[in-house]
């Protein structure tokens, strides 16, 4: 088969979900754009997910972000509509195009139409317990020709294929979120990856304008590798500066010397809250058994999940509480963990500001990532941070070297296959404006 | 030797704000102020100038696609929301697709020269960023034939000129060329960076140089031009007031702060064919021949010209239909600083269409009003010294792919 064959009938699965939407929406219009190219080809999708409703949404979702997408590809739509007469304006075409997309979208509420599939994605919830069942009902439905590709971002890809029986027909293909933004994929072949797959899967991420970086079948991959052991590296150091002060004032210091001292686009703990803290928690849970000399744990952030402070976003992509409270996407109050209410950031602001310092320029993240001469910026930032004396410098030192020591570790056991993979999935996954390898934090 | 029977003046000129990307107050995700808006700014700006409306005998209103841009035709009616002693006077709506506001002008002249009228009240008015660009694209592309359209580009007008600077490139030289056109990139934004108005007036771009020379990109857009090339979406209106001595008198404007219209010229070329030779703008070549002709001058008297740099191509192109250059010369022109504020002959001394903004049925009578500026000493920052040797002013408007063209001279 060659790599449109491949694409005969693809089943998303989740499709409703935020990363099953943006898979549905780029699949869709990979296909539409391949049977531009060749009519004759025969090409179809099913969205599958169990709630009918969240299928209605996801068409609601997908028609916007074709018309965005069309809109700036008319150049090209204008090449592929020439042998239509009837439509002449960029206006009729771009319609055109985004009913042909919709049209080969299928929605079901019902596993059973995946059958026969030559290629499912998977995007379910992250849990084996749930995927393996599902994967191996799919294929039991089958020819026994399908691959699989899983959105997982924890769980090691040969777990899935051997508890699944899926004879290596799988690939851990992890967009980032919102899979339509995103440039980063992380492609995971386990060591049964099928040859072909894996060429395909590149095809796949190449022709839909993916930066791909190929991470090691361990648990958590490159992303999580670094995420998780940032951000529990950061509630320990919170916990322990909670000795001596208030535990929301810490919170905030290492959430301000994570964003405005190490120039991030967001501060660590305000990241945890925009995935979910109760997503964190699941992450290291399915990570951890996997890691015989860390502890992959925060008691911290179990007890928070507990309480019913969990973060992530509301349906239309607004923040929910977490460790803060946003107005606008910005964090405005923080939570007072006694009382389980939100303390104005003004306040706690004003009463650690003295004590962390001031920074070294005033420079952000947004100001240097697009600069043109962003390397010089950074360099001359850093270096003036490193001659600092204060609090808030020693600490984003120690910051930078942690974040460094993970990467290190990613690559040492493994996980990555060498330091520049790991910079650029910070960079393009996690909008880094510099990798954790680098050389700010002697 | 002049074809005007009568003497005519123009004055009061007023500019709104060209509005669009590069203007700070500018947000495409907020509500923006409707056609109306500033067709109300334009006209009462010039009516304080001349005393107001009760001097006017008559309106002129240019626009190109206000029925698709902002679902409004019928804008003559717009002239009595201006100012209620409008009701009830003559008022037309003039169109020539990006040349609407030199016919605006030319209406004007013409019924001061009828003796219909001592006071014209002029203005031009488009409102465009109510459309994301490639729709934009679409409604623009109505300045070219539309049996056309199919085969033109998404862009279709930077599409038209692409093509021209591709021949252009083929016959006279790709580097020159796109070294010249740079340069007039820069000198358009160094000269709207001078008038408070202007599009470009905010920008701070460092080295518009190496901006200037960015390379197309014709998966994106077009094969030959960048965006740096063309002139913006614009939103704005300009107004002036074309009168007769009994005009001047009426308004107690004195003759030092009007500037003169000493000839002009008005051209059409048929929309249905392509240019006979692609390198060449010769609607233009022949409007500014006539205009110079008719006014007994020559090229070397005059001393500033506005000229319709939609794209940069245009504006090379441009200085040689006026013959300053000889063909396949105009960007070494450029590159020789001839056209720049402090030049031989300065060109778009406000910016022109890629610096100050082409709101489309605005800009002939934008053009008239900065010469307006230049000639009377009102041009504020901008303000250039005129050579005494070279006391005219030259506007030249197009309106579509060299169909529409319309030149006046200025003293």
């Amino acid at each position: 088969m060659n790599y449109s064959e491949h694409l005969r009938k693809v089943s998303v699965l989740g499709a409703a979900g935020k990363m099953g939407s943006g898979i549905t929406l780029l699949t869709a219009m990979e296909m539409a754009d391949q049977l531009l190219r060749d009519p004759e080809q025969v090409m179809e999708l099913w969205a599958i997910d169990l709630s009918p409703r969240g299928l209605h949404g996801l068409m609601e979702y997908l028609k916007p972000q074709v018309l965005k997408a069309a809109e700036k590809k008319t150049v090209w739509l204008r090449q592929m509509y020439t042998g239509r007469p009837d439509l002449v304006e960029n206006g009729e075409i771009i319609a055109a195009y985004v009913a042909f997309v919709l049209s080969l979208v299928n929605t079901s509420a019902h596993l059973s139409d995946a059958a026969g599939s030559t290629l499912v994605f998977e995007a379910i919830k992250e849990d084996p317990e749930v995927k393996i069942p599902v994967l191996r009902e799919i294929l039991r439905n089958g020819d026994g020709n399908t691959w699989f590709f899983t959105n997982t971002s924890s769980i090691p890809i040969i777990r899935l294929d051997e508890e699944a029986g899926l004879g290596g027909a799988i690939i851990g293909f992890h967009f980032y979120n919102p899979p339509a933004v995103q440039k980063l994929v992380e492609l995971i072949p386990s060591g049964n990856t099928r040859p072909e797959l894996v060429e395909f899967a590149r095809q796949y991420a190449r022709n839909l304008r993916k930066v791909v970086v190929e991470s090691n079948d361990f648990a958590g991959f490159i992303g999580n590798g670094h995420f998780m052991r940032d951000a529990l590296w950061a509630i320990e150091t919170a916990g322990q500066m909670a000795k001596t002060m208030p535990i929301e004032h810490a919170i905030w210091i290492v959430n301000r010397i994570s964003q405005e001292f190490l120039l991030r686009p967001m501060g660590i703990f305000q990241l945890i809250d925009y995935v979910g803290i109760d997503v964190a928690v699941y992450i290291m849970k399915v990570m951890n058994p996997y890691l015989p000399d860390e502890e992959l744990v925060s008691p911290f952030f179990v007890n928070l999940v507990e309480k019913g402070i969990r973060g992530g976003q509301f349906s239309d992509g607004s923040q929910k509480e977490g460790f803060f409270r946003y107005e606008k996407g910005r964090p405005v109050a923080i939570i007072n963990l006694q009382t389980l209410t939100y303390d104005p950031l003004d306040t706690v602001h004003a009463a650690t500001h003295d004590l962390v310092g001031e920074l070294p320029a005033p420079l952000s993240w947004k100001e240097v990532n697009f600069a043109p001469d962003k390397a010089e910026k950074l360099a001359n930032f850093f270096a003036a941070l490193s001659h600092m004396k204060t609090y808030g410098a020693g600490m984003a030192i120690s910051y930078g070297r942690n974040s460094m020591r993970i990467a290190k570790l990613l690559v040492a056991s493994g996980v990555a296959r060498c330091e520049a993979d790991v910079n650029k999935v910070m960079e393009t996954g996690f909008y880094h404006a510099y990798g954790p390898v680098n050389e700010y934090f002697k | 030797m002049s074809n005007l029977r009568r003497k005519v003046y123009l004055t009061g000129g007023y500019n709104t704000v060209s509005l669009g990307t590069g203007r700070k107050e500018f947000n495409p995700k907020k509500a923006r102020p409707g056609i109306e808006h500033y067709i109300k700014e334009a006209g009462q700006g010039c009516l304080a100038q001349i005393g107001g409306a009760r001097n006017v005998d008559e309106c002129v209103i240019s626009n190109f696609m206000a029925a698709r841009f902002n679902r409004q035709a019928n804008l003559a009616g717009f002239f009595p929301m201006i100012d209620g002693e409008l009701r009830y006077k003559p008022a037309t709506r003039v169109e020539g697709a990006c040349g609407s506001g030199g016919l605006a002008l030319t209406a004007g002249i013409r019924a001061i020269l009828a003796e219909s009228a001592e006071v014209v009240l002029t203005l031009g008015v488009e409102v465009q960023n109510t459309v994301k660009a490639i729709y934009g694209a679409d409604i623009l592309a109505g300045a070219g034939w539309y049996a056309s359209r199919k085969k033109g580009h998404a862009y279709f007008f930077p599409g038209q000129f692409s093509n021209r600077a591709g021949v252009y490139f083929e016959k006279y030289g790709r580097d020159i060329t796109r070294k010249g056109m740079a340069r007039w990139f820069r000198q358009a934004v160094e000269n709207a960076r001078t008038c408070p108005t202007a599009q470009e007036y905010h920008n701070t771009s460092a080295d518009l140089d190496t901006l200037g020379l960015t390379e197309p990109d014709p998966a994106s857009f077009v094969d030959h031009l960048t965006i740096y090339d063309c002139s913006k979406v614009s939103d704005g209106a300009s107004a002036i007031a074309i009168v007769s001595d009994e005009g001047l008198r009426r308004t107690g404007i004195p003759r030092e702060q009007a500037v003169e219209v000493i000839a002009w010229a008005q051209v059409e070329e048929d929309i249905t064919q392509p240019p006979q030779d692609p390198a060449e703008l010769s609607t233009i070549r022949e409007a500014v021949r006539q205009v110079i002709e008719r006014a007994g001058i020559t090229m070397d008297q005059v001393g500033t010209v506005e000229t319709h740099d939609c794209f940069t191509i245009a504006g090379i192109m441009g200085v040689e239909a006026m013959g300053l250059a000889e063909p396949g010369k105009g960007a070494q022109f450029v590159l020789d600083g001839h056209t720049a504020r402090n030049g031989i002959i300065p060109f778009n001394t406000t910016g022109g269409l890629i610096g100050w903004g082409h709101p489309v049925g605005a800009t002939g009578v934008h053009q008239a009003v900065t010469i307006w500026e230049q000639l009377t000493g009102r041009a504020g920052d901008s303000q250039i010294r005129l050579n005494p040797d070279r006391p005219y002013g030259l506007s030249v408007n197009m309106g579509g792919d060299d169909i529409t063209v319309v030149a006046i001279l200025y003293k």
